[in-house]
């Protein structure tokens, strides 16, 4: 069977975000560009479900400028079989027009299961998955975490507030991971050198006009200096009255 | 022009964050004028009427008997439906579980532009301009719309719940949408932990979280004792959720939930800056660390140098001696 994984290139999370001359967004000046975090997650889930069922075949697609070819390749190192690449430099493209462009490769390609990471760790809009559920009309459920394949059914787990909810989903389906589904592996060595004969397909790849139209990036309010308000057990009085009386918050 | 909001249910209870958003709605309202139309899913009335006391002035009721649990695609169509009817400026949800997963269907359904988790929303000239946290918070953006209507999704405890207005009542109508509940779908079979559960991160007025200084997973029994006398929930930093000495769930930072509860105490946590992106938007900081050059301390609002081992308990001694 067939699996998709759509990834995306983000800043890794130690990055200091400086704003770029355009005001809108991030200066990529100095940045290191890394797999999204939640991605890891997806791409180890089709692995998994790949490896147990002994066949089938894992793509990945992601869409952005010449520099994601390394973190599809780093997906590739892992295993994924393939990669298409679908060229656009556009900075901070919104998610509708994201979902559109992945949409029209992935519908060509019938996929079992689509993977995507429950939310990008930059710009965290969490919207490309359940979008492209839409656009493709598969059942989908977001932030999966845990994941069983008993058949052609998938039986998932998404945190909710205060709880679980226990899931079965048919396939084909979407799934978006959350941190813990899986332990994503590392690249072997052995993978890495086969990543080097396995292909990225390039596609030339227009979004279109935006849904959402970028105003500004700013940094937020630096906090107003704090105070230490002792050392050890006995400052505990001064600061339960100043959270008390100063504070207002207990 | 009206502002809709989907108004979300669990167990027939309409949830906190969802009067949030109708009073945030009741805002637009006032620039933007025409009515504050909320839409509701569920298998049966869970009291809808009294949506008029948070500002509501209509209400669209989606039922369907499969709409006992959440179901993303049919709960979609029915939000769809509901736009279309009134052609609303806005649509707001709440940025809960629910939201989140919702809003973006609807969008791709209504080919609408959709902000996230926001702040902030304003009307400048005219025009909506959102502003959302990026970067688990590192900085803000500002987005406007360029299509017809503008969905957002509100992040919870940001914009506060409107005071009531005892015994207002919004008109109930049943909304007319079309779902095939036979095509394959997503299938919600049971509900663990739901009632009675703790109170998700996101939604808290109060979190005590801990970090490596915390030595053990054993040690974390202090944590909850003090969370449980300020009626508080417990986080945890990365290190300590991939050491896995705490659940996923509780991870507070860039790979893990973005928080602003009222207080923040950051118990044996150096402040890597991916943590401090999740939680420096908490109304009160509160750091407990042994190094007092510790980043923690540069956002924290109140510090404490010192063993935690220490303080924690006179801390929960002090806190029970108020009530």
């Amino acid at each position: 069977m067939l699996q998709v994984v759509c990834i995306k290139q983000v800043p890794d999370t130690e990055t200091r975000v400086k704003v770029a001359g355009d005001g809108r967004t991030l200066d990529p000046a100095g940045v290191t560009w890394v797999m999204n975090p939640f991605d890891e997650f997806a791409v180890e889930g089709a692995l998994q479900v790949k490896e147990k069922a002994g066949a089938g075949e894992v793509v990945v697609i992601s869409l952005g400028g010449a520099g994601v070819q390394t973190t599809l390749r780093n997906s590739l190192a892992m295993g994924a079989d393939r990669a298409i690449h679908l060229k656009n430099e556009t900075a901070s493209p919104d998610s509708l027009s994201v979902a559109k462009a992945l949409a029209a490769a992935i519908k060509e390609l019938n996929p079992q299961l689509v993977w995507l990471g429950k939310s990008a760790s930059d710009d965290d809009a969490a919207q490309v998955g359940p979008m492209l559920s839409e656009l493709l009309g598969l059942p989908c459920v977001t932030v999966a975490a845990s994941f069983a394949l008993e058949g052609t059914t998938a039986k998932v787990e998404r945190e909710i507030e205060g709880g679980r909810e226990q899931i079965e989903v048919p396939l084909p389906a979407v799934i978006t991971c959350d941190k813990g589904l899986n332990q994503p592996r590392y690249p072997s060595l052995k993978g890495i050198m086969a990543a080097k004969k396995k292909t990225i397909e390039e596609r030339a790849t227009d979004l279109g006009s935006a849904h959402v139209e970028l105003v500004a990036l700013e940094l937020p309010p630096a906090r107003a200096a704090g105070r230490i308000v002792g050392e050890g057990a006995a400052a505990v009085s001064e600061l339960v009255r100043a959270l008390r009386e100063d504070a207002k918050v207990i | 022009m009206s502002i809709l909001v989907f108004v979300e249910q669990r167990d027939g209870q309409v949830r906190s964050v969802s009067r949030e958003a109708l009073g945030q709605a009741t805002a637009l309202a006032a620039t933007f004028g025409g009515p504050v139309v909320a839409v509701c899913c569920a298998a049966a009335d869970p009291g809808l009427a009294a949506l008029g006391e948070a500002g509501a002035e209509q209400v669209l009721f989606a039922q369907h008997e499969a709409f006992a649990s959440y179901d993303g695609a049919g709960y979609a169509a029915a939000v769809a439906a509901a736009i279309a009817s009134v052609n609303p400026k806005v649509v707001l949800f709440a940025g809960s579980s629910m939201g989140r997963d919702l809003a973006p269907r609807v969008a791709a359904k209504v080919d609408a532009g959709l902000a996230t988790d926001c702040t902030a929303l304003v009307v400048d000239g005219g025009k909506l301009v959102a502003t959302r946290p990026v970067y688990a918070g590192k900085a803000l953006q500002k987005v406007s719309f360029p299509g017809a209507v503008a969905l957002a999704t509100l992040r919870p405890k940001a914009f506060a719940a409107p005071e009531a207005q005892a015994g207002k009542t919004a008109a109930v109508s049943a909304l007319a949408f079309t779902w095939d509940a036979s095509a394959p779908r997503a299938k919600v079979t049971a509900v663990v932990g739901a009632s009675g559960g703790k109170v998700d991160l996101t939604e808290a007025e109060a979190i005590v979280a801990g970090g490596r200084g915390m030595k053990g997973p054993e040690h974390f029994a202090m944590l909850e004792e003090l969370a449980g006398v300020l009626g508080a929930s417990v986080g945890a930093s990365r290190a300590v959720v991939d050491a896995g000495w705490r659940g996923h769930g509780e991870q507070v930072g860039q790979t893990g939930k973005t928080v602003s509860p009222k207080l923040y105490i950051a118990v044996g946590i150096s402040g890597a800056i991916q943590h401090l992106a999740g939680m420096s938007s908490s109304r009160c900081i509160v750091a407990i660390n042994k190094d007092p050059e510790a980043p923690i301390f540069k956002v924290a609002d109140y510090g404490i140098v010192g063993d935690l081992f220490e303080v924690l308990p006179a801390l929960t001694a002090a806190i029970k001696q108020l009530h």
